[in-house]
């Protein structure tokens, strides 16, 4: 590698986080530290039945006899949940505000800063937006429009209150809380996240999104989102999240859940960019995700698409249970690392009903003193006929500091299974950037748009309003640049 | 003088490649280099783009009033040096479009001139593509992958017009193409050829030369330019090889 390419990748790893900044608000905090009084406080703020507490106790049992899941190829401190506050609200949040006139004008700047304006007339044309600062969700927009198709677009807490019965049914149904740590733990301490329903037959006319952010200092966040596709509906739903530069570590523990009904399809997009932590390895988001999506009925679909950029590690498998016969699961994701951040993501996806496809494409790139890890396992059970899966990982390494890994477990009961696995790992090629340069552009530009191309057959599948802002992280996590 | 270069000594590796090379070239000329393989023609061409490989033992170069060695890959580029590859490289999952648009408008930032809109791009390159024969359909693709040879070559010639550069070096564009191919490309630099721009070929093979005509044909061997003259040299070489050189 040549000097110029290597003061580049100086200047990338440079990161220069945008979504940095803190909002100053006053905060109002349960005690620190993980137990019994904790999880009451969490309830009562929010308000809760007396089954929902006992759930989160229950969970919490399980939590204090498990041990945190080691198979990762990561590497960080022991987690002390004794130092962390698991509940922060700005002040006055006992009730969600009605309207934005209720809501302090701090947070509204806060993300019209982060691009997510709240007022719906300034809203992305086509998008309905909840928003979750901390621990409680701020405003939820479109929603009238939404329950006229009998959509239900609401706040995981507000679910709770109003629709007890379909949170009884599914809430835990796909990740039950004894699962792993990580999922008792956010059972037993959630805090907001979204609740989507679609009733039969409806194809929910907008996307569906939700933006988290975490500004408190200390605090973890437990997002729980839970979304039901009933008999045939489709909806399409898009999370982002950012936070702001610290230099201590900070724990999001999130639990997603979905469930497809018969014929019924769920699209589920992330844009995941908590802050990674600075170019010494300082600070950053521990992300320690739990997705899986239930395709329970015939002919049903779930496909995640994830754009991972962010956080110091990133310990994430969105996967999906492919019960229903002929149904489809779609895993697309592209994991970037800078500097020490490390990722440990993939996928599961079990067949168990007949005729079911999966599709898993992942694309890694490393940069600086990065390490990035796909790790997934297609098991096909015994009455999985004629069952299908692809998959493809490809590994893109920037430098020579970085590692790549690929991890694919294959368990196949089924004799008829047939499975297709591609797999390469490549340098970012000097003759490329040679070539573009030759063309006038810079460096920088040179190494996004080799990048961009790399990652192209994932970027596309994003809902199209967010494939262009996907395109400019990505370019923004090379270079390092205030976007 | 618009290109000068002037003792040009180069090493890679420490292997002596060029040996004290001169070479002028004014506005509006066409200039050929032929020699046998090994004598230095694609590190000249390498080093008037800036590739990094090499070492500069000696020497100076002039473009455009400017010290060549100051400027970077980028910077030469969007001064107006084109360099048409001999291997063009591929590079998966770009498309052709978004990436030439993003080149010129480099050069126009460079030159302090208007950017060029999405549309009025697309229209150029298609009004351009079909000049050159090119299918619509190629367009569509990413950059030089999956194309034959001859593709490749044309799409570099479809990057040059494009680009409109005022420097053109052509690093044996020639090779590995049948007739056909070799006159749609010798068209396209005919047609780019004012009294404002000028043209470096590098050709090992005369026949090039049947179809673009050079105001000076030199003789390069072993690292050093040892004949100039017109395209008489042409008919020479083509007739007793590069023996007497």
């Amino acid at each position: 590698m040549n000097s110029e390419t290597l003061n580049t990748l100086d200047t990338y790893s440079k990161n220069k986080y945008k979504y940095g900044f803190v909002t100053d608000i006053d905060n109002e905090k349960s005690k620190k530290g993980l137990n019994e009084d904790t999880i009451r406080f969490i309830s009562l703020k929010k308000n809760e039945p007396d089954w929902m507490l006992e759930w989160r106790l229950k969970s919490y049992s399980k939590w204090k006899k498990m041990k945190q899941p080691k198979w990762a190829n990561l590497n960080f401190p022991e987690i002390n949940y004794q130092d962390i506050y698991y509940y922060s609200a700005p002040k006055g949040f006992e009730k969600k505000p009605k309207n934005l006139s209720e809501v302090d004008p701090k947070l509204i700047e806060t993300y019209n800063k982060l691009g997510i304006p709240l007022e719906e007339q300034k809203v992305l044309a086509g998008v309905a937006v909840d928003v979750v600062f901390d621990s409680v969700s701020v405003a939820t927009t479109y929603k009238g429009e939404l329950e006229k198709l009998g959509i239900i677009f609401c706040s995981i807490g507000e679910a709770i209150q109003k629709h007890p019965d379909l949170i009884k049914k599914y809430l835990g149904s796909v990740i039950p809380p004894g699962d792993h740590s990580f999922s008792a733990l956010n059972s037993a301490v959630f805090t907001d996240g979204s609740f989507v329903y679609i009733p039969e037959g409806v194809k929910c006319p907008m996307e569906l999104s939700t933006y988290f952010r975490i500004n408190a200092e200390n605090t973890g966040q437990f997002e729980r989102t839970l979304i039901i596709a009933d008999k045939g509906s489709y909806v399409s739903y898009l999370e982002g999240c950012t936070a702001p530069k610290r230099d201590d570590n900070q724990l999001h523990a999130a639990n997603v859940e979905l469930i497809a009904l018969e014929d019924a399809e769920i699209k589920y997009s992330t844009v995941q960019n908590w802050y990674p932590g600075d170019e010494d390895g300082k600070g950053g988001i521990y992300n320690f995700v739990t997705k899986r999506g239930l395709c329970a009925g015939k002919n049903s679909k779930i496909s995640w698409t994830q754009v991972e950029t962010g956080s110091a590690i990133t310990w994430k498998y969105p996967s999906c249970i492919l019960k229903g016969d002929n149904s489809i699961g779609e895993f697309y994701s592209v994991a970037i690392t800078n500097n020490f951040q490390q990722a440990d993501t993939g996928t599961k996806m079990t067949h168990i009903g007949k005729n079911t496809k999966s599709k898993i494409i992942s694309k890694g790139i490393s940069l600086g003193k990065s390490q990035n890890t796909y790790r997934g396992e297609v098991s096909f059970l015994r009455k999985a006929d004629k069952a299908r899966n692809y998959t493809q990982c490809d590994s893109l390494l920037v430098g020579n500091q970085c590692g790549a890994h690929t991890v694919p477990y294959i368990d196949s009961k089924n004799n008829t299974a047939v499975i297709e696995h591609e797999a390469s790992t490549s340098k970012i090629n000097e003759d490329q950037l040679y070539y573009c340069r030759q063309r006038g552009l810079s460096h920088e530009e040179a190494v996004s748009l080799i990048v961009n191309g790399f990652c192209k057959q994932v970027l596309q599948e994003l809902p199209m309003e967010f494939a262009v802002e996907a395109q400019k992280l990505v370019s923004i996590s090379l270079e390092g640049s205030v976007g | 003088m618009f290109l000068e270069i002037k003792d040009l000594s180069v090493k890679i590796e420490n292997k002596n490649i060029l040996k004290g090379l001169n070479l002028n070239i004014n506005k509006g000329e066409v200039h050929a280099i032929m020699g046998p393989n090994g004598s230095g023609k694609s590190t000249l061409a390498n080093v008037l783009a800036g590739k990094e490989d090499y070492e500069i033992l000696n020497g100076k170069v002039n473009f455009k009033d400017n010290d060549l060695f100051d400027l970077n890959i980028e910077e030469r580029a969007q001064e107006g040096l084109f360099l048409a590859f001999q291997y063009p490289v591929e590079i998966p999952g770009v498309n052709i479009t978004p990436f030439l648009h993003s080149a010129i408008n480099s050069k126009k930032k460079r030159m302090n001139e208007e950017e060029i809109d999405n549309l009025s791009f697309a229209k150029l390159l298609k009004s351009k593509a079909s000049d050159l024969g090119i299918n619509i359909d190629m367009l569509k693709r990413s950059v030089n992958t999956g194309f034959s040879g001859g593709e490749k070559k044309r799409y570099e010639i479809l990057q040059m017009s494009i680009l409109n550069p005022d420097l053109a070096i052509l690093d044996e564009t020639d090779s590995g193409l049948d007739i056909d191919a070799l006159k749609i490309v010798t068209d396209g630099v005919n047609k780019l050829k004012t009294k404002d721009n000028s043209f470096l070929i590098i050709t090992h093979y005369q026949k090039l030369l049947d179809y673009i005509k050079p105001d000076y044909v030199h003789v390069m061997v072993n690292g050093s330019i040892v004949k100039s003259g017109g395209s008489e040299i042409a008919a020479e070489i083509e007739k007793d090889g590069f023996q007497k050189f």
